[in-house]
């Protein structure tokens, strides 16, 4: 035997039997081929989710594990349920004592037969258009998560399949005209919504809903604000919230349409029972309230004891002081 | 009856897709959807793992309980079925899954999902078994034939085991015994909520 390969044997000897740790060695004395691998406990310990690499085109397919699917779960089915039912029920309750405590706001003066304009058509249209799809995305919508506790034990499993198959449609479908409607109440309205000195005032006789005293108010006054403002940032929360939903996956990856979920849900059971108060006042609650949005056309006295200032302000635009006469307008 | 489960013994995949492949072909599955993929963790560096994942059949599975149609059941073997007469394709079972298994075909306007589609652990669905109309909608029912699923049947390295849980569990168990490692059973855990004690 050669001194090279002597020297070779010697190096193999002690390679061999470099001692190596315990937790390293198969029985076998073979190394542990796991003392370095990625363990899933760690991967979840470190990043709450477990990524990797696919062969398969669908590269959204690369999430291993994600357990937040069952945090998911537990909102879905737990704290969903309870805020909307809370916020729901809670405000129909409110609205039906006070129905019954104060019933509805009737005009202290009598009628005067004068009508003012308060809604040109362009307003209206856009009222009704954004309302009648937030009916449909409200009532869909709440499908998704009360249908299968309250509908589907009355009508069964298979009827219950078909609505709410065409329920996904509406709610896909309908939410375009509604984030038209937002943009165009946003552009109409934003200017007589934004606060002014007359608010405070209202905010602190609670718009004497309860003294049954009106604080002055112009176009519009504080409680109108707030339901406007409901409106707008509700509804772009919903509508930004909606697009992940309705692109899946392609705006962030599965973290992100879950935290779409959450958000699109809350803010939808929020504004659900802000806008039954809106319904409220606007229908059954107030005297008056309804013809502005439907003729456009308000009574001076409904008017002069609801947005006094508005009022006013209308009638001084005119060179010839308040023009608020009913009759049409002579042709020169 | 057996509690069915899939166990991916990570250290002995090879990433060679045969499961994926097997399973497409069994079952006809529609392109553009995989009901099992294989996810390479660490890849190219020390300690890169393979793990061939699907539907794990969860218990008290979080698809199941958000979905707004109640369209699952689970089979007496603890399979987590799905009906597709009842499937709106709203795409919540996705978003609970912790294993990305529900899939859908891409129908209709702006992102609607059509009817779900996920591994079914070769159990077919609600239609009679081994019936046309069950093939068509959700592949072979390999159980009511008394066999196994066919990605884990089919796996060269026997790293898929499918089949009862005390069974494959007591398998593994004597794998780790015998070599002296292994990394886990992955996504147990969070699906089975136990993991097997070695």
């Amino acid at each position: 035997m050669s001194r090279s390969k002597v020297v070779g044997f010697a190096v193999l000897i002690v390679l061999v039997l470099l001692p190596q740790s315990a937790a390293q060695q198969a029985p076998d004395a073979a190394p542990n081929p796991t003392a370095q691998s990625v363990t899933e406990h760690e991967l979840l310990r470190q990043l709450g989710r477990i990524d990797g690499r696919i062969t398969i085109p669908d590269a959204h397919a690369a999430t291993l594990e994600q357990p937040r699917g069952r945090e998911y779960q537990a909102f879905h089915e737990r704290t969903l349920p309870w805020i909307g039912g809370i916020a729901i029920i809670g405000m129909l309750v409110t609205l039906t004592v006070f129905y019954l405590a104060r019933g509805p706001i009737t005009l202290d003066t009598p009628l005067t037969g004068m009508k003012i304009k308060r809604f040109v058509w362009v307003e209206r249209f856009t009222h009704w258009l954004t309302a009648t799809s937030f009916i449909i995305l409200a009532v869909t919508g709440l499908n998704y998560v009360f249908g299968k506790r309250l509908l589907m034990p009355l009508i069964g499993p298979d009827a219950f399949a078909t609505w709410s198959q065409w329920a996904k449609y509406m709610h896909n479908t309908f939410a375009w005209p509604f984030m038209l409607g937002l943009a165009v109440t946003i552009g109409l309205w934003l200017r007589d919504n934004l606060p002014d000195r007359y608010d405070l005032e209202w905010l602190r006789r609670f718009g004497g809903f309860l003294s049954r005293r009106h604080p002055p108010a112009r176009r519009f006054n504080a409680g109108q604000k707030l339901i406007f403002w409901s409106v707008v940032l509700g509804g772009l929360i919903l509508t930004a919230s909606g697009l992940v939903m309705l692109f899946p996956l392609s705006i962030g990856d599965i973290g992100g349409i879950q935290t779409a979920q959450y958000v699109h849900a809350v803010a939808a059971m929020l504004l659900v029972a802000i806008m039954l108060a809106h319904i409220y006042i606007g229908t059954i609650g107030m005297q008056g309230a309804l013809d502005a949005m439907v003729s456009g056309d308000v009574d001076v006295a409904w008017a002069r004891e609801h947005h006094r200032v508005w009022l006013e302000e209308e009638g001084a635009r005119t060179p010839d002081g308040p023009q608020l006469g009913a009759g049409p307008i002579p042709a020169e | 009856m057996a509690r069915m489960k899939f166990l991916c013994d990570a250290d002995r995949c090879i990433e060679c897709n045969a499961c994926v492949t097997a399973c497409k072909n069994e079952h006809d599955v529609p392109w553009g959807i995989n009901r099992r993929r294989v996810i390479t963790l660490n890849d190219g560096r020390p300690g890169e793992r393979s793990v061939s994942m699907a539907c794990m059949h969860c218990t008290d599975a979080p698809c199941a309980a958000v979905c707004p149609v109640n369209c699952f059941y689970t089979t007496a073997d603890a399979v987590v079925l799905h009906s597709k007469d009842l499937c709106i394709g709203c795409g919540y079972c996705f978003y609970a899954c912790p294993f990305g298994a529900p899939q859908y075909p891409r129908t209709g306007n702006f992102g609607t999902r059509g009817k779900m589609d996920k591994c079914t652990y070769c159990a077919g669905g609600p239609e009679p078994d081994r019936s046309d109309l069950e093939y068509v909608k959700y592949g072979r029912n390999r159980l009511a034939e008394g066999k196994l699923p066919l990605c884990a049947e089919m796996c060269s390295t026997k790293s898929l085991l499918a089949g009862d849980g005390e069974v494959i569990a007591q398998i593994y168990r004597e794998r780790v015994l015998q070599r002296g490692y292994g990394s886990g059973t992955w996504g147990w855990q969070t699906a089975y909520r136990e993991a097997v004690e070695i």
